[in-house]
């Protein structure tokens, strides 16, 4: 039985400690980061996140805002993955991930502490919550090719 | 006469069609502010026009074409019986609530001037507020508030601070989508008259819940969707006083809303209310909607008040007992539950009362300068209508007594 499925109590201990103690949490004012502001009409998630990338590794990552205990805790745990990691390895991530939420075969072991969101498609419209963070790492990764060419 | 809903649900194929269940749990939807279930009356109605009077209104000379203008006229008629309107040329079919307001917005446009003033309230939807923030934008007019009490209620002792000499239009709901609260339209109206300005009721919340009668009130305008007082989406009405409806400019230009045009530009327009209605109108919707007024009107709204009250009672007093919610709207005036579950965000709460077949509302609810006064973010609503229960009532309070665990929801 793969680890997720036999661990249910430990996963959601790492949502609510990621939600109450979230990681690399704060705000920068500094323009060598890339500021991506996520947020809807429909949801009350109010996220920012703050990307510095020395060439192709991302040297710093903050986030601040508020949302959900998915938004949140999806946020802390992406920060926690992507820090020191090179763009590339980011985006593998970021691809299992996807694959996970959309309930397709993925590569557990890449994910980390991410996988505590396995279940989340049980709620199809929390998916939204449980990306956030990671369709606002793909945002700023656009944002810093956009500097990068001018 | 009181309302039976378990008799009602019968007639709504959303419940009687599923067993009253969804995904193998017993439904139950409270999320009724934002749109309600049909009847399956209104179904029919629709359904009448696809597949038995299909054609074009206005503008065929068959037979078939009539039928179909009959039947768009009748229905122009019912909307107007249910409004009290003194007549049917004051109604004016629309796809929504939100048409509706822009409708009012932009055909008052011409009648604003820099210096004058659009009052609105901070609890207003946001298709009571941004139409106006447009159109003060474009005449200069500027946007004042009337200020919200200790409860976040609009009383008539701010409405009265607020109104100046220069306001010139009034736009507030005459129930609030967040909080439930009903304001006495016929004196505002009054007091908004006295002024010199015109009152616009956003009715989106009301018309479902509360007899509306535009000759009473005196409003100038009324607006309001279908779909929330269980007719079909994508139909509404703006209602008009002819004398208002004489004054505002079409939004939306095209066929059927013309007289005459020629290559230099001369235009006239057509009579009211066609002068509004440009291109093929949605005429099974107003079918639909037709019939939803006479099926409400056959409930009477006092049966349907007094039902939400005790739904609405009982849940307070639940909530009240769990001992684990932060209420906002204790004392409102209809059927709208508005609260948080301490220590827990408002989207989460809601996830998991859908985890038990509880369906409610999280987040701001289109009224995003509230938050500032309920000094929170988002919340939670539940609200309720004529086929909502009691058991829907206890099913609803009995998940919110666990709703800290709300990781359940995803585990378990
Ligand atoms: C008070 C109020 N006004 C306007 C609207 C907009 O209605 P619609 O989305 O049907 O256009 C709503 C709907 O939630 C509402 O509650």
């Amino acid at each position: 039985m793969p680890f997720s499925l036999d661990h249910q109590e430990l996963l959601r201990e790492i949502i609510v400690d990621n939600y109450q103690h979230p990681r690399n949490f704060g705000e920068v004012n500094d323009d060598s980061y890339v500021t991506i502001h996520m947020d809807s009409a429909s949801c009350i998630d109010d996220i920012y996140i703050q990307v510095k990338m020395v060439s192709d590794k991302i040297e710093d990552v903050k986030w601040h805002g508020t949302g959900c205990a998915i938004s949140m805790a999806s946020t802390s745990i992406m920060s926690e993955l992507i820090l020191g990691a090179k763009k590339e390895d980011a985006l593998n991530i970021m691809k299992e991930f996807n694959k996970m939420m959309a309930g397709e075969d993925f590569d557990e072991e890449v994910l980390g502490d991410a996988i505590c969101f396995i279940n989340v498609n049980r709620q199809p419209s929390r998916i939204t919550c449980a990306n956030i963070s990671w369709r606002g790492l793909q945002k700023a990764f656009l944002e810093e090719e956009k500097k990068e060419h001018v | 006469m009181r309302l039976d809903p378990y008799l009602l649900r019968k007639d709504f194929p959303m419940y009687s069609k599923h067993d009253s269940s969804f995904e193998g749990k017993p439904l139950v939807y409270l999320d009724n502010c934002a749109t309600s279930f049909k009847p399956q009356c209104v179904i029919d109605a629709c359904n009448h026009y696809y597949e038995d009077i299909t054609a074009n209104t206005r503008r065929g000379d068959y037979s078939l074409a009539h039928q179909a203008d009959k039947a768009y006229d009748e229905a122009r008629a019912t909307v107007a019986k249910f409004l009290n309107a003194k007549d049917s040329k004051e109604i004016v079919f629309t796809s929504g609530d939100t048409f509706g307001m822009n409708m009012a917005a932009y055909g008052l446009l011409p009648l604003l001037k820099e210096g004058d003033e659009i009052l609105l309230s901070p609890s207003e939807h946001a298709s009571n507020v941004l139409p106006w923030f447009e159109v003060a934008k474009l005449s200069k007019a500027k946007i004042t508030y009337v200020e919200l009490d200790e409860e976040n209620r609009i009383t008539l002792e701010n409405y009265q601070k607020a109104l100046t000499s220069k306001t010139k239009i009034v736009s507030l709901a005459s129930v609030g989508n967040v909080l439930g609260y009903a304001i006495d339209v016929k004196k505002f109206v009054s007091l908004a008259h006295e002024v010199g300005a015109l009152y616009i009721d956003d009715a989106a919340q009301s018309v479902a819940h509360k007899k509306s009668d535009v000759q009473d009130s005196d409003v100038d305008i009324l607006v309001f969707s279908g779909h929330k007082m269980l007719g079909p989406t994508g139909i509404g009405t703006l209602y008009g006083k002819m004398s208002v409806l004489e004054k505002m400019k079409p939004l939306f230009y095209g066929g059927e809303m013309n007289a005459r045009f020629k290559r230099d530009g001369y235009l006239t327009l057509d009579d009211i209310p066609e002068r509004f209605e440009a291109g093929t109108q949605n005429v099974a919707g107003a079918l639909g909607l037709a019939k939803a007024c006479e099926y409400l009107s056959s409930i009477g709204f006092d049966a349907i008040e007094e039902h939400e009250a005790m739904l609405r009672k009982r849940a307070i007093e639940g909530l009240k007992k769990n001992g684990n919610a932060i209420i906002y709207n204790e004392n409102s005036d209809t059927g709208i539950v508005t609260f948080n579950i301490k220590d827990v965000f408002a989207q989460d709460v809601a996830t998991y009362l859908s985890s038990k077949g509880v369906f409610v509302r999280s987040g701001q609810h289109c009224a995003k300068i509230l938050p500032e006064y309920l000094k929170t973010q988002g919340t939670v609503r539940a609200s309720f209508y004529i086929y909502n229960t009691i058991e829907d009532v206890d099913t609803f309070i009995a998940a919110c007594a666990t709703a800290e665990d709300f990781l359940d929801a995803f585990f378990s």
